[in-house]
């Protein structure tokens, strides 16, 4: 059984757009964020529309920004975490593309980076489009609780982005590379608390990036930057452990996509969290990074914790995932 | 299959509850305690206008206060400010009947996206309902506790 895979092509990534809420726009990266929305319903009547609108937007300036147009892009590849993934679906009824949703919650984005990358490697596709998107009045209600309930947020609770990304990745043009990645597996350390995802999903990336680590050959002094998805301050701590107890030390150059996207001074907890957390800040910050040369080699890790309300209803544990892919400048 | 006790691993559970952050229990019960407070001051002080001004009294006059509170309570949660003290207060805010009205206000508001049938009216008891159905339930355990004590003793 092998599950890391290398792309002999390299398929690039040649544009990239982002979209992101008020909030966001506040956050660190938010100067860099392409369209900062004001209002977070999008002038649209509810959450789900906008969180639709949001995506939508991302992907139409995504295929601009890769001096691309419609009818080039073969394929896109999108998710988000509301039930029947339907800010992608209804994002991509606007397209008269190919579309492949993909849902493996807040890892959809290097899930499908990695498919994405596999169909262009393989010679399927010239041109695919990968997106993902979340919104926090969106998934708030689908989880938890209505937005007007007056509750209170535990200390290890985290806040759901609301924005997204989108980048086209294509087997021709100017960009960073795509060598390769590790598909992940379900992992599932017996974590309950749904108000705790950083600590459901830190084994899944300590199993991802371990096994990137041995079956590549790579150790984590081959990359300038690891990056996760959406562990968040506690997540991202637990990762560490895991790692260091399997003899890797990620100290120096993780970065969690999480914990960088709010203030501090936000009180958001953990940080970030949900599908758009990665997607968004790869597209504002990370990718510049890499156009720039900034960082030149980035091994990119978002993770989701595949839970629903159901399922936490009825007493199970956490599966969580993490897809990694490797990027190189 | 593998069910959701094969999973649980132990030592890294217990390296989570060692590392995750605690809740403050002092600052938590401290806020609690002051505004849930000051809402029972305005529920008193509102039944003393009512008692001075309109002359009630009795349960006719709990009705009233209890009515005159819902009604604060769901006028602040339209307003968007109840969700907001209770981020502050915690139980402060959920315990008085204030927090009823809210529990019932904020989903009707949030599922009006849904219709007024299947939305508002279908979802507006989601975080109420447990509340009714318990304190029914107890309401009637306690009334048969009452009677069979009554009728012995």
């Amino acid at each position: 059984m092998k599950r890391t895979v290398f792309f002999k092509n390299a398929p690039r990534i040649v544009g990239v757009s982002s979209v992101g809420g008020p909030k966001e726009c506040a956050g660190c990266i938010g100067d860099r964020i392409e369209i900062k929305l004001s209002d977070d319903k999008f002038g649209e009547k509810s959450f789900e529309q906008a969180e639709s609108k949001i995506l939508y937007t991302a992907i139409k300036n995504a295929i601009h920004n890769a001096g691309r147009k419609e009818a080039d892009v073969d394929v896109i590849l999108a998710g988000d975490l509301l039930n029947q993934i339907i800010s992608a679906t209804f994002a991509a009824r606007n397209f008269s593309t190919g579309y492949l949703g993909l849902y493996t919650a807040c890892a959809t984005f290097t899930q499908s980076i990695l498919t994405g990358g596999a169909l262009i490697d393989g010679g399927y596709v010239k041109n695919a489009v990968c997106a993902t998107s979340s919104h926090f009045s969106s998934a708030e209600r689908q989880y938890r609780y209505p937005l007007e309930l007056g509750s209170t947020r535990p200390p290890q609770a985290q806040w759901t982005v609301t924005g997204a990304g989108a980048l086209v990745i294509s087997n021709k043009g100017k960009g960073p590379k795509v060598t390769g990645g590790t598909i992940g597996r379900v992992v599932d350390y017996g974590v309950t608390d749904v108000n705790n995802m950083g600590a459901a999903m830190a084994p899944a990336a300590a199993d991802t990036l371990y096994t990137h680590f041995i079956e590549s050959g790579k150790t984590p002094e081959n990359y300038d930057m690891i990056v996760t998805g959406d562990l968040g301050a506690l997540g991202s701590r637990l990762l560490k452990d895991l790692l260091w107890e399997k003899g890797y030390d990620v100290n120096k150059n993780h970065v969690d996509c999480g914990e960088i996207i709010y203030n501090i001074s936000e009180k958001e907890f953990q940080g970030g969290s949900g599908a758009g957390c990665s997607s968004l800040v790869f597209c504002a910050y990370l990718y510049e990074k890499l156009l720039n040369k900034k960082i030149d080699k980035m091994l990119f890790a978002a993770t989701g914790a595949l839970l629903s309300s159901v399922s936490s209803g009825q007493g199970e544990s956490i599966p969580a995932i993490a897809h990694a892919v490797s990027i190189e400048a | 299959m593998k069910t959701a006790k094969d999973c649980v691993n132990e030592n890294y559970l217990s390296l989570v509850s060692m590392t995750a952050p605690k809740t403050d229990e002092k600052r938590s019960l401290f806020r609690a305690f002051w505004v849930g407070g000051a809402i029972c001051s305005v529920g008193q002080g509102i039944r003393l206008i009512f008692s001075e001004v309109l002359g009630l009294s009795g349960d006719e006059l709990a009705a009233y206060v209890s009515v005159a509170l819902i009604f604060l309570g769901s006028f602040l949660t339209g307003l968007g400010v109840y969700d907001r003290i209770g981020k502050y207060a915690g139980g402060g805010s959920i315990v008085p009947i204030t927090g009823f009205a809210n529990s019932v206000v904020s989903p009707a508001m949030e599922f009006k996206t849904e219709g007024y049938v299947y939305g508002t009216a279908a979802k507006m008891f989601t975080v109420a309902g447990p509340i009714i159905v318990f304190g029914v339930a107890a309401s009637v355990l306690v009334g048969l506790i009452y009677f069979v004590i009554y009728r012995v003793f």
